[in-house]
């Protein structure tokens, strides 16, 4: 295990490297010369010459990179052109934003999905079975954004229960969650349905069975139980994809996250603002990932040594 | 028809091939026999099948021009004379509607195709030969699947501007990761077997075995592997147009209908809701054939 996980931490440092690289390189590969977009309409080839030094924007790449990686491994992203504010400041106040929207999100998909799973596999082929599915097969195969007008429509507009926008209560925080975890929620559904189904099958359930175990006791302490492995290597992978697929759904309640504040900083060629948005979601993708690979190989032996 | 009953074949080389032509006929019929019996996937195969005669038969059915504009009859409800309601110009939803399966189908299965062609051949070299070069082809991949697919989406068409091309390239670069991946574990499953020692044995170069042993048995897990992603590929697409990153107006791209829509929210909701039933559907039908196919094709999956 130890091997294994030397291993896999061995590469997340290189990977971040290159993924520093990567971000780095964007401005360059944008259309536009960055000192010309910094120094604004109407600047003279002097103002822009002088943006451009002052800046360090004249010196070579790499050594510009350095820089760059150096001051953002301290926290330093320099200010954003739009609003001349720190961008630390800015990106710390919307990364915190999506993960409080993440993690009531993934909160709320593992509990319902989770729920409608064992209901599922307990029944199979039963009605209820097949509306978790149904509803399940929609989950995954609607995009957030037309979840999140229906509901918006529903449940703000004609019902009045909800607020249409905001983010400062928690009721203007349930419409949100809900469209963001939809996906999830139906993933983790299909997934503790399958593999409980899969573990019932097994002998040691039937032997279980066979010495008059009570039904709840096997379904919940053995088949649940191995169930589970599955299920929370789900639920952190689906975790580490709702800090980037949270774009859209920021965009349809205006929630004020760190995925909306990468697009808007594309459209407004904010390319600090950009750099360090996109790094701060890579780098966390990245991390979550290992964290759920690793905690995986740690209750799962055989993958190990795949 | 019995090969008992072709005519006198002189080569027997002709003759192999008519049997194998007749065994895979046959293997196909039971598939077929035994897709027929799932009601789910067959809707599927069927939702998916009317989308794509729609993409084809688009100006013959649609009952306006999709980019005329009608200044008397802006954001109409639905109505005898616009079926799902007019958009902010006027333009008739239902024409737009079925323009835009076009887009999306294009976009879908274009960024598959291309992510297949380059993430298949390099998911296969690096199974079949391991060491140094799957370590490089596998940690390439590896970066690519460091950004969320949306966003890697975002960075591609910040670099190469929105549009409908562009949109392509931004959604097949993540696949080609996935489709590696999947090659790659398909060939560790198969490379050790004994047919495979057997056609080496045999004399059978490296390029022979992959091509004619290892390919036609990773080609299963493909099929469904593509379908499911065709569906995926429509709805990044649908959220790049939605964040006005993807096709530009005034393409009928439902993504970017659905973001117009929203303006207008509260006086014409039949846009978004339309529109995105569209997405819905199609990407509905795609799931549910690819779930049919898996059950059918991925034999370790079959119950």
């Amino acid at each position: 295990m130890l091997k294994y996980a030397l291993r896999r931490l061995g590469w997340l440092i290189p990977l971040l490297v290159i993924v520093s690289v990567l971000v780095f390189s964007i401005i360059y590969l944008m259309p536009g010369d960055p000192a010309v977009i910094i120094a604004g309409e109407g600047a003279t080839n002097e103002d822009i010459e002088n943006v451009r030094h002052s800046l360090g924007l004249d010196k070579p790449i790499y050594e510009q990179y350095l820089i760059w990686v150096s001051r953002a491994m301290r926290g330093d992203f320099g200010r954003s052109i739009r609003t001349g504010r720190p961008v630390a400041t800015e990106i710390s106040f919307r990364f915190a934003n999506t993960m409080r929207l993440s993690i009531v999100s993934i909160v709320i998909a593992a509990i319902i999905g989770l729920a409608a799973g064992i209901v599922s596999a307990t029944r199979r082929y039963s009605l209820a079975d097949n509306v978790v599915m149904a509803l399940a097969m929609i989950g995954i195969s609607i995009t957030p954004f037309y979840l999140g007008l229906m509901l918006m429509l529903f449940f703000s507009v004609k019902l009045g229960w909800f607020p249409l926008m905001g983010f400062t209560t928690l009721s203007s925080m349930i419409l949100p969650a809900i469209t963001l975890g939809a996906r999830p929620m139906a993933m983790i559904a299909r997934m503790t349905r399958s593999s409980m189904l899969e573990i019932m099958g097994q002998d040691y359930i039937l032997a279980a069975r066979a010495q008059g175990l009570p039904e709840r006791l096997v379904i919940f302490k053995y088949a649940l139980r191995n169930a589970l492995n599955t299920v929370i290597t789900v639920v952190g992978l689906q975790f580490g994809s709702l800090l980037g697929g949270a774009v859209i759904t920021e965009t349809v309640f205006a929630w004020p996250g760190i995925g909306r504040l990468a697009v808007e900083s594309i459209r407004a060629r904010d390319f600090p603002v950009l750099q360090a948005s996109i790094l701060v979601i890579a780098a966390s993708f990245v991390v979550i990932n290992l964290i759920v690979d690793l905690t995986y190989a740690l209750v799962n032996p055989r993958i190990r040594y795949s | 028809m019995r090969v008992s009953a072709m005519p006198n074949v002189n080569s027997t080389h002709v003759t192999k091939k008519f049997l194998i032509s007749e065994t895979s006929r046959r293997e196909l019929s039971r598939q077929w026999y035994r897709f027929k019996k799932r009601p789910i996937a067959v809707i599927g195969f069927f939702i998916v099948l009317v989308f794509i005669v729609i993409a084809f038969v688009a100006p013959l059915i649609a009952p306006y021009d999709p980019y005329v504009t009608d200044f008397k009859n802006m954001l109409a409800k639905p109505s005898s004379a616009h079926l799902l309601g007019t958009d902010e110009l006027g333009r008739d939803i239902l024409s737009r509607i079925l323009y835009g399966s076009r887009i999306s189908l294009v976009i879908g299965l274009a960024a598959v195709g291309i992510a297949m062609l380059i993430g298949v051949p390099l998911g296969l070299i690096a199974g079949y030969y391991g060491g140094k070069l799957d370590n490089l082809i596998m940690r390439v991949m590896d970066i690519l699947m460091a950004f969320p697919s949306i966003l890697l989406a975002i960075v591609v068409v910040s670099i190469l501007g929105p549009g409908l091309q562009n949109t392509i390239i931004a959604v097949s670069v993540f696949s080609v990761a996935s489709f590696a991946r999947l090659a790659r574990g398909e060939v560790l499953n198969i490379k050790n077997q004994e047919f495979i020692e057997a056609s080496r044995a045999l004399g059978a170069g490296d390029g022979w075995i992959i091509y004619w042993h290892i390919l036609p048995n990773t080609i299963s897990p493909l099929i469904v592997w593509t379908t499911l992603n065709v569906s995926s590929a429509i709805l990044t697409a649908a959220g790049l147009g939605f964040l006005g990153l993807g096709a530009q107006p005034p393409l009928p791209e439902w993504g970017a209908m659905l973001a117009k829509g929203r303006e207008y929210l509260l006086i014409a909701p039949h846009i978004t809701t339309f529109t995105g039933l569209a997405i819905l559907l199609l990407a509905l039908g795609l799931n549910l054939l690819g779930d049919g196919l898996r059950d059918i094709l991925d034999p370790r999956l079959k119950e």
